[in-house]
């Protein structure tokens, strides 16, 4: 039988709505199931959504890089604390017939006095040959050629206010000095790269000016390599031939491992992702019981009408149905509005944070998951009521 | 709570019955051990198709029990019942189950589905015949109400229906379901008189056109006249009462 003809049949056989009715003939039952429901999913919405943000938002950086492969060092744990190797082994690099180009960077804390309040606070410095090429974006190229000139940075005006009106100042056409590590530093231009775990600000400056700024730092030491290789190469490969071929002091990593490593450390080293998680089961949890309870009264209320069902051989696996879909439509009717507000909230938390937080597929997929769980789970407890329908008590 | 039949105890199998209830030597009891009481006592009762018997007696005499028995709701104990041409004894819930759809049941309460309208709750009846369409089960539903005088009543909850009126909405749903037995447990006790009498009447008529047979427990002295026959229970044991006692 093709499926039109199939449709047509099953449409043909339906039954009253039973189901349906049940719900929507009973309206305040519904509306608190619909409530408890949403509030389920808009609190799981949330807790994986900053989860998943403040992961995302670890690598906003690392993602920006123009790179196929990253050499760290092995005592790197995380961003916030990357060291030094050799800037040789990104030199030897080239020697590979697929190297392309390479950039070396340096990357560390810094702390930026606030040119209004001269409090200070620590910022992400990454320092760079004003030439080379940094990140995918092309716009940074003419600004990086500002930087040739000594103590000039690229200030990011997405850093945190904390830091001061640095981009308001910038745009109104003023001259914005502060103080780095004690030394005066100028911003000669703004990027836009959006804020981390790990760096509340940003800033971008020459190899030159990073290192008078940092006079500690070992000579030809760095804390990053970025390696560009030709079009069409397998990144993985090439990664795994490097890593094998250059001494122990220094580790090569695809691009995405080098996000991979940086989520990793947020993932297994903190409690974030614990903490995130429990709420999502915390609202998972407190959702399964409030729509128990509304599925659990309302076969109680109805017992005697079920018995009258079976009596009038109807069979009990019909009307298990019955209460199945009332779980299912409760789960399809109480996702949406969760997931309107998790838009809408989404949007207050990147207006009011600038963290990456937003709607994706897999967090609405797995938000619409568990609330279909929680659903069909209190649908299948409530069943178990069913069993005390007893049609022989009904005369 | 149904006690569980040792072999010895089965009836021995008997040829299937034209009538459309046979029951031959049927003991019930509730309870176990020593609170163990015998509620039906070797009853013997033919129902021919078509036949309308009612039965009376005072309350506790086992009248609900036989009824609940007769409509496959109960487990059989000891001896033959035999609903529809089908054996009770030794059946299993799904054999219950499948021969309930041939019996209709009008109960004391009318039993209707709060949340479902009058023409719904009709429609609960008709949509378990299975092979026709969702419309023709509608439409079915329609002319049953309009048949029980309800034709203006058909999209009204049953909140918002008197006692009788709801009666009748419980009558078309039996019958709704083509039934070829109908049970009936005291369907006037919620009514007065007057329209205790138009439902009994209605429900009697409908069921003949039907050549359905109707099993009436009931209690209302002003209905009896209706009935082919008329059986009193008491204490458990069945008499034939003649029609013209009353």
């Amino acid at each position: 039988m093709n499926p039109g003809a199939w449709l047509a049949a099953r449409w043909r056989a339906r039954r009253i709505p039973l189901a349906w009715l049940l719900l929507t003939r009973q309206p305040v039952r519904l509306a608190v199931a619909l409530a408890g429901i949403s509030f389920a999913g808009i609190l799981m919405f949330m807790q994986l959504g900053f989860r998943d943000g403040l992961f995302d938002a670890s690598v906003t950086i690392h993602r920006l890089f123009d790179a196929d492969l990253v050499l760290i060092s092995p005592r790197s744990t995380s961003s916030v604390s990357m060291a030094g190797f050799p800037r040789r082994r990104l030199v030897q690099v080239m020697a590979a017939p697929e190297v392309e180009g390479i950039t070396p960077v340096h990357w560390n804390l810094l702390l930026w006095r606030n040119p209004q309040t001269r409090a200070t606070r620590s910022i992400l410095a990454l320092g760079f040959e004003p030439g080379d090429p940094l990140f995918i974006d092309p716009t940074l190229a003419p600004k990086a050629r500002l930087l040739s000139q000594k103590g000039r940075v690229l200030f990011d005006q997405q850093s945190r206010p904390e830091f001061g009106p640095v981009a308001d100042w910038f745009k109104q056409g003023r001259t914005v000095e502060s103080e780095i590590a004690g030394k005066r530093v100028r911003v000669a231009g703004l990027v836009g790269l959006g804020t981390s775990f790990g760096a509340d600000g940003n800033l971008l400056t020459s190899s030159e000016t990073f290192l008078e700024l940092l006079p500690n730092t070992p000579p030809g030491s760095i804390e990053v390599g970025l390696v560009r290789l030709r079009r069409g190469t397998d990144a993985q490969a090439v990664a795994q031939r490097l890593q094998a071929q250059l001494p122990s002091d220094v580790t090569v990593l695809t691009k995405e491992g080098f996000i991979a490593f940086e989520q990793n450390y947020w993932r297994t080293s903190t409690s974030i992702g614990f903490i995130f998680s429990l709420g999502a089961a915390m609202g998972f949890v407190v959702g399964c019981v409030i729509v128990y309870q509304v599925l659990y009264s309302d076969v109680s209320d109805h017992l005697p009408e079920y018995a009258t069902l079976m009596a009038m051989g109807y069979r009990l696996t019909s009307l298990l149905g019955v209460v199945a879909r009332e779980g299912l439509l409760l789960a399809a009717f109480g996702y949406l509005p969760a997931y309107a507000a998790g838009q809408g909230l989404y949007w207050l938390v990147r207006s009011a944070t600038q963290l990456p937080v937003a709607m994706n597929t897999t967090r609405a997929l797995t938000v619409l998951t568990m609330i279909l769980v929680m659903c069909m789970a209190s649908a299948g407890l409530a069943m178990r009521r069913l069993a005390d329908a007893d049609p022989a008590e009904i005369f | 709570m149904p006690i569980p039949l040792k072999s010895s105890e089965m009836p021995m199998p008997s040829a299937p019955s034209s009538q459309a209830i046979a029951l031959q030597g049927l003991n019930h009891w509730y309870g176990k051990g020593d609170t163990r009481r015998q509620v039906l006592q070797g009853i013997d009762l033919a129902v021919a198709p078509g036949e309308v018997v009612l039965l009376t007696g005072p309350s506790g005499c086992g009248k609900t029990t036989l009824l609940t028995l007769v409509g496959a709701l109960r487990q059989v104990q000891e001896g033959s019942v035999q609903v529809l041409g089908r054996e009770l004894a030794g059946s299993n819930q799904r054999q219950r189950q499948q021969l309930r759809r041939s019996i209709g049941m009008i109960f004391q309460g009318h039993n209707l589905l709060r949340c479902l309208t009058a023409e719904q709750n009709v429609q609960m009846g008709s949509d378990l015949l299975p092979a026709l369409s969702y419309r023709a089960r509608r439409d079915q539903a329609r002319d049953w109400l309009r048949a029980v005088g309800l034709g203006d009543e058909l999209h009204k909850l049953p909140h918002d229906l008197s006692g009788g009126q709801k009666q009748r909405v419980a009558i078309a749903r039996a019958l709704a379901a083509r039934p070829r037995l109908l049970l009936a447990d005291e369907p006037t006790a919620a009514l007065d008189s007057r329209t205790g009498r138009e439902v009994v009447e209605l429900l009697q008529r409908l069921a003949q056109e039907q050549g359905c047979a109707v099993l009436m427990v009931t209690h209302d002295p002003r209905i009896l006249d209706i009935a082919d026959r008329l059986l009193r229970m008491e204490d458990g044991r069945l008499k034939t009462l003649p029609s013209a006692v009353q």
